[in-house]
């Protein structure tokens, strides 16, 4: 007689045991610390807190330490822990006016004033596979150079003394929390900077890049590239001033775009921007790509119909625990809803077949 | 006799530009009227100001309502006027695709209007579809495929039926017969003009072409950058225009 | 400084996280969110999602409305494709065993609340019982509109005449309504709601059910609900009503003809045999019948 499979929590039990002696792998190599995930893995890390949205190197490089390297999954570990974590309030914003650049770049002038540091960068590397790293040997030490530092200008605020390019509107208003309050379209543009803040790098790179080849093409430039670390600021009302609460590295990115005017107002450069925690140079000129698209409307431009302009299209799938969930989801049993089908489509065909019959 | 339609000192800009001023007119049922100009008079920010589909600055429009009277449309709730767009008033677009659901079957097309009214019998939603698609002069056998298998005049002949079948009073027609060839345009015109007679209804219909407004038109009005420049009668004002834009339109057009 | 690992040494799972899981602040929100949902039975009611240590589209939202409802002294039942011991249904269970300590059961009868994936019991269900539901997409216009702008001016103006011509397609193309699950009712005969991937057989049941119904879509960030003896109608045209949908055979375990049943492949000739998917529904009937429950295989 058949018997029902049973067992699911023996399997899952045994599942979780396996999955744990693979992520060791063999046990005769040493295994990895997190520190030194943390240290040299150090642009996964990055990767992980800002999708993880949570910065915290140490809890990153766990999570990719437990997800075996599979870095959505070490996102969605941090996401999970993230939620738990009481709310002690919001930040006031980081000026990166103020930031200690490692690295700062401008596409658009040859020079500029602190001028162009080119920091670590993989940008004019050949890439050619260093066999010397196979063979575990210490590096060479770099010299020293001297740290910027002090306030340095953003590139586009120079531009904008001659009013050559748009003003961003400033705003005193709250910024939403799309982690506390679900997203509601149309979403203003700190909120869709949120989004894409925490999105996919993937995603966004292929969005970034479509508008590149012509899918609503918004001629962009790096106005400015640059990485280092800004201090974080909280206000206590207790004390009634602003204390430093430390500091971290994040990666922003202006650009210039096409310029617009009309027969009325002078034409002007528009901008997109894009801002994300630690060394991520790629995804914040995405974001700013996307940025600069996602404002069509407010900037008097057509709908070209090109999937980076459609602001419910790009925030709903850029969020990869959202996506990997539902893509992965369609593995789990589905056998009740299946049966339905099977039942349904055996009762058309015996219809049709009848019918056929009867001609 | 009250009027159906009433258009009151319609205005719009866009910006600083001006999209059409002061527009007014009364349209009584049964009666087409015609508006007539270049692109860029302001006819279709007219068009689409009064049927709905665009907000104006200044002005009043009022319908005959069935249940209620002569009403400003401005009163009315967001649903209930979507109920009237959908019931007693219908929109004829230029391009069929604007007007029709391209991946639904003729038959479902024509049925949507229905089905959207609370129509709930799927025998009689075909039945009428089928009536109407003959009227519209459509092989009723067809009713199961989509419109993208039809050609321009089929596609616009379907569209029209889409918006007859749930008898609506008054019907916008936004170049109805742009874009398809000539011979074509006088078979649908000739359609158009028989269904308007038979079917007593009220028709505010925007085109450049006079032809459609000879053939159509009670009256007519002509517009030229956004302001209402001459109206009449249809057959008055073709055959003595007053405005020199007008003549020139016209005899643009007849001298051919 | 302290490190992470100094502070989570001491800490056992149970001691870092609040009872069942959510933070009370969160649950206070889902609570809100529910309390509007009931309010306006069928609407789609917004709420801010929480990340859960489960991946979005495996019951996240369900999670959710879950550990907002639960109370110490409730007892858990968990179902997936109608069978408590999937894995999935497991999984779940177990995390509220471990996160809320609440007592669990496989028996519909002695549940207070029920989550489930995919089916209503069979067994009826009581006014002390609530039944969760987990949503993978909640919005039934959204195969027909993507956009979340349009269907909710859809939802709010009540223009459904675009759901009817997808089934008039149906019928014109199949000669039959073409959807077997996830079939779209109509609440309190104003709002049109999918009733999560149920198969289309349970969807008599939601109809004037005692018990409250909650659905929860975590990815999707919605909540709704069906209150107690609520009006819940299945969309169909006067001449081609709803018709529930089962394989026409009886289950070879309990023998039950009324049951939806799962088909199973037993051999390589493809010979299959019917079985019913409600797994603590037929394990009490081979019970009332002096059969031994199913055996556990190993």
């Amino acid at each position: 007689m058949y018997v029902a499979v049973k067992g699911g929590e023996k399997a899952i039990s045994n599942a979780h045991q396996w999955l744990a002696e693979e992520r060791r792998g063999d046990p005769d190599l040493p295994d990895t610390s997190v520190a030194q995930i943390r240290e040299q893995l150090s642009l996964s890390v990055a990767r992980v807190m800002a999708e993880g949205s949570l910065y915290d190197p140490e809890l990153a490089a766990l999570a990719i330490k437990q997800s075996r390297g599979d870095l959505i999954e070490a996102i969605f570990l941090i996401r999970a822990y993230r939620t738990t974590l009481p709310r002690f309030g919001y930040s006031k914003p980081v000026d990166t006016e103020a930031m200690r650049c490692k690295r700062r770049v401008s596409a658009t002038f040859k020079d500029i004033p602190g001028g162009q540091v080119l920091g670590s960068t993989f940008d004019y590397t050949h890439r050619l596979l260093d066999f010397k790293l196979m063979a575990e040997g210490d590096v060479p030490k770099a010299e020293a150079g001297t740290p910027t530092d002090g306030p340095m200008p953003h590139i586009l605020s120079l531009l904008n003394k001659d009013g050559l390019i748009q003003d961003e509107i400033s705003s005193d208003a709250e910024p939403g929390d799309l982690t506390r309050e679900p997203l509601s379209y149309p979403a203003d543009r700190a909120v869709r900077l949120q989004a894409l803040a925490r999105g996919d790098e993937g995603f966004l790179l292929g969005l970034g890049y479509s508008t590149q080849r012509g899918y609503a093409r918004n001629h962009a430039f790096v106005g400015e590239l640059r990485i280092g670390f800004v201090t974080v600021e909280m206000s206590i009302p207790e004390l009634g001033f602003s204390i430093e609460i430390g500091e971290i590295e994040i990666s922003e990115c202006e650009t210039v775009n096409q310029f617009q005017g009309s027969k009325s107002e002078p034409p002007q450069f528009t901008r997109g921007y894009g801002l994300v925690f630690g060394q991520q140079e790629r995804k914040a000129i995405s974001i700013a790509l996307v940025d600069r698209a996602l404002r069509w409307r407010e900037l008097g431009e057509d709908d070209l119909g090109a999937a980076a302009q459609n602001e419910e299209f790009v925030l709903s799938h850029c969020d990869n625990i959202q996506a990997t969930g539902f893509v992965e989801h369609i593995k789990l049993p589905h056998y009740v809803d299946f049966q339905s089908e099977l039942e349904l489509i055996r009762q058309i065909r015996r219809d049709a077949l009848m019918l056929e019959a009867g001609e | 006799m009250t009027p159906l339609f009433s258009v009151n000192n319609i205005t719009k800009y866009y910006g600083s530009q001006i999209g059409c001023a002061g527009a007014s007119f009364d349209i009584y049922p049964g009666e087409v009227l015609g508006i007539v100009g270049e692109s860029g008079s302001g006819k279709s920010t007219l068009l689409n100001c009064i049927s709905d589909q665009l907000s104006f600055d200044e002005g009043h429009i009022f319908f005959d309502m069935q249940d209620r009277g002569f009403c400003n449309l401005a009163n009315l709730t967001e649903p209930e006027r979507r109920m009237l767009s959908r019931t007693d008033m219908a929109f004829v677009h230029q391009n069929p695709r604007d007007g029709l659901r391209m991946t639904v079957s003729a038959g479902g097309n024509i049925g949507e209007r229905l089905m959207n009214t609370g129509a709930r019998h799927y025998g009689n939603i075909r039945t009428a579809a089928a009536e109407w698609m003959e009227r519209v002069e459509l092989a009723a056998g067809r009713i199961d495929d989509r419109p993208s298998t039809f050609s321009g005049g089929m596609q616009q002949r379907l569209q029209i039926a889409r918006n007859l079948v749930t008898a609506p009073r008054l019907i916008f027609m936004d170049e109805p017969t742009g874009g398809l060839d000539v011979s074509v345009q006088a078979k649908l015109l000739d359609l158009l003009r028989g269904l308007v007679q038979q079917l007593g209804l009220a028709v505010v219909v925007v085109t450049h072409d006079l032809a459609v407004v000879r053939m159509l038109a009670d009256r007519m009005m002509v517009m030229q950058k956004g302001h209402v420049v001459e109206t009449g009668l249809a057959d008055q004002v073709l055959d003595d225009p007053q405005h020199p834009y007008t003549q020139l339109l016209v005899s643009s057009v007849l001298q051919v | 400084m302290t490190t992470h690992s100094e502070i989570h040494d001491d800490l056992s799972f149970e001691d870092s996280y609040n009872f069942a899981y959510l933070d009370e602040q969160t649950k206070r929100m889902i609570r809100r969110a529910l309390l509007k949902a009931v309010a306006i039975p069928g609407y789609q009611v917004p709420f801010a999602s929480r990340e859960m240590p489960m991946p979005y589209g495996w019951g996240t939202g369900g999670v959710q409305v879950t550990a907002a409802c639960l109370v110490p002294d409730d007892c858990v039942k968990v179902i997936d494709q109608g069978a408590d011991d999937t894995t999935n249904a497991v999984s779940i269970r177990s995390f509220f065993e471990r996160t809320a300590g609440v007592a669990t059961t496989e028996k519909t009868t002695d549940a207070s609340l029920i989550q489930t994936r995919h089916r209503i019991p069979e067994t009826p269900l009581t006014e002390d019982q609530i039944l969760v539901y987990q949503v993978p997409i909640p919005e039934p216009l959204r195969f027909l509109e993507p956009r979340e702008t349009e269907t909710r001016k859809m939802h709010a103006l009540t223009e459904y005449g675009l759901m009817h011509v997808k089934l008039y397609e149906d019928i014109s193309q199949h000669g039959h309504i073409a959807t077997s699950y996830a079939y779209p009712v109509k609440v309190d005969d104003r709002y049109i709601m999918d009733p999560s991937p149920i198969p289309k057989f349970d969807n008599p049941k939601m109809d004037d059910c005692p018990a409250l119904q909650l659905f929860g879509a975590g990815r999707e960030q919605r909540i709704y609900a069906i209150p107690p003896y609520s009006k819940v109608k299945s969309l169909d045209f006067d001449d081609y009503p709803f018709s529930q949908l089962r394989a026409p055979e009886t289950c070879a375990i309990c023998g039950a003809d009324d049951s939806y049943l799962d088909e199973m492949i037993i051999d390589d000739d493809g010979g299959r045999m019917f079985v019913c998917s409600d797994t603590d529904f037929c394990a009490s009937r081979q019970n009332e019948q002096g059969f031994e429950p199913a055996e556990v295989a190993s």
